[in-house]
């Protein structure tokens, strides 16, 4: 339970992969709008990420990495299985279960190809985690960017409000204020350590 | 050779299996679409309002696929496209009553007064979070005019302190019933002549205390309506449209000025 508790609190938090490690940023700035399109995306990511780790790690270590090494084809071939699973639950959804594939909306297709998505899968592969810490991982990196997503949101629409000089209206605010609350992330660094005595 | 065959050859096989895949399952697992879903579409004005009760015009037209669907839910879209789709559906066409939002509120600057200097976000849903609202009565119109930033149709416009309707320009399409975090809006039918204007639930004498334009519960308008019309709830007059003849009795007999004819708002006049 510790460990369990340890792998998804270091992929949310200390690792977080939008604040620390500055992958799928484009959602992170596109949708943190409103409240309720970041929870939209974030269910999507947490749900895509698990998916697509539960997919491609059997392929790596059964396929890739098997009597013929062809692991060099890790990036091709991990977009392209992502991006046609991301479709296929998608077809699923939409026959199955319309409520979850309404909620879910446009945010499913939209992430098909998240670098988020994509840097997860890989990552677990070059850390070397078993089948089950790289789920843990997937989810926690998930629910990270769940929280930085609800968490940049708020500070959105606090910016909105501000009225920041004209040179810093839009992008450029919306960038210095993504920063800070990076830099607020890396703060976490080593906390995790210490309270699991690692 | 094996080296860059096998590789070759797996991750085309991969491709084709996602690929295989996805057409079978898109074809297997196909939603089926109403050939009638585009026509019935293109009746309605895409303003997405929601006044038909259902989400946005594609709602709508999903839901009028089905036997049964009014075809005059739309307000915006009117008569006219009530006959539209009357025709693409193949049924008799029906009347559309049109309707209109009128403002709950009489608490203007002479009637009631403000508790409170609120100097935060200029917006009705800021204002209420904080005690209630900066007038004396918590039920009435705030004044920061969310309604208005939500009206496509620019028919809301401020009148001595609270938000008045041009009945011209509104289509009724009950935006700003939705938005206004008072619920002060209503959508009424445009032929109502009469309306109970104020939304305050308190008892009399707290009513009379926050606004003397308010209405007490007094019954008089009860009395006075002889089509059985007018009823009081929780302190508070209502008229139904069903029965009033626009008479005009309760609002002359109305002591504190709740019940008025509506008439064309005068030009707005800042507060």
């Amino acid at each position: 339970m510790k460990t369990v508790l340890f792998v998804i609190l270091t992929a949310a938090i200390t690792n977080n992969y939008v604040l620390v490690k500055f992958l799928g940023i484009c959602p992170f700035l596109g949708v943190s709008k409103k409240l309720d399109q970041a929870t939209g995306m974030s269910i999507a990511v947490i749900f895509v990420e698990v998916l697509a780790t539960a997919v491609t790690w059997p392929i790596y270590h059964l396929l890739l990495a098997g009597k013929v090494d062809f692991t060099y084809m890790e990036t091709v071939v991990f977009i392209l299985v992502i991006a046609a699973l991301v479709q296929l639950v998608e077809i699923v959804l939409k026959r199955y279960i319309p409520a979850l594939h309404k909620s879910l909306g446009v945010y499913l297709p939209l992430i098909t190809t998240n670098c988020g998505v994509l840097g997860v899968t890989m990552n677990n592969i070059s850390d070397g985690l078993n089948y089950v810490d790289s789920l843990l991982t997937a989810l926690g990196c998930g629910l990270g960017f769940f929280l930085a997503m609800v968490i940049f949101s708020g500070v959105r629409s606090r910016v909105e409000d501000a009225e920041p000089p004209k040179s810093f209206e839009g992008l450029p605010i919306t960038l210095v204020s993504a920063s800070i609350v990076s830099l607020s992330f890396f703060g976490f660094s080593g906390v995790l350590d210490r309270l699991f005595g690692g | 050779m094996n080296e860059i065959l096998i590789p070759i050859l797996a991750v085309t096989i991969i491709g084709l299996i996602c690929g295989v895949g996805l057409a079978v399952a898109s074809h297997v697992m196909a939603v089926k679409e109403d050939e009638r879903f585009p026509a019935i579409r293109a009746c309605l004005p895409g303003a997405n309002c929601g006044a038909c009760g259902y989400t946005g015009c594609d709602g709508y037209a999903k839901a009028l696929l089905t036997p049964g669907t009014k075809t005059n839910l739309c307000v915006p879209g009117g008569a006219e496209a009530a006959r539209k789709l009357a025709e693409v559906l193949g049924v008799e066409a029906e009347a559309v009553e049109p309707k209109v939002a009128i403002v709950r509120c009489g608490g203007d600057c002479e009637h009631t007064s403000p508790k409170e200097d609120y100097r935060g976000i200029a917006s009705c849903q800021a204002a209420k979070l904080f005690f209630g609202g900066s007038g004396t009565c918590t039920y009435g119109c705030l004044g920061f005019g969310d309604c208005a930033k939500v009206c496509p149709h620019d028919a809301i416009f401020w009148n001595n302190g609270i938000a008045a309707i041009d009945p011209s320009a509104c289509v009724g399409c009950g935006l700003c019933a939705k938005t206004c975090p008072q619920q002060v809006i209503a959508i009424v039918p445009s032929r109502a002549k009469t309306a109970v204007l104020c939304s305050n639930h308190d008892k009399g004498a707290v009513t009379r205390k926050a606004c003397s334009a308010g209405c007490i519960g007094c019954m008089k308008c009860v009395k006075t309506c002889e089509h059985d019309a007018v009823h009081v709830d929780g302190n508070l007059a209502s008229v139904d449209y069903d029965k009033c003849i626009g008479c005009g009795a309760c609002a002359q007999a109305c002591p504190t000025g709740a019940i008025r004819e509506l008439v064309a708002a005068a030009a707005a006049k800042a507060c």
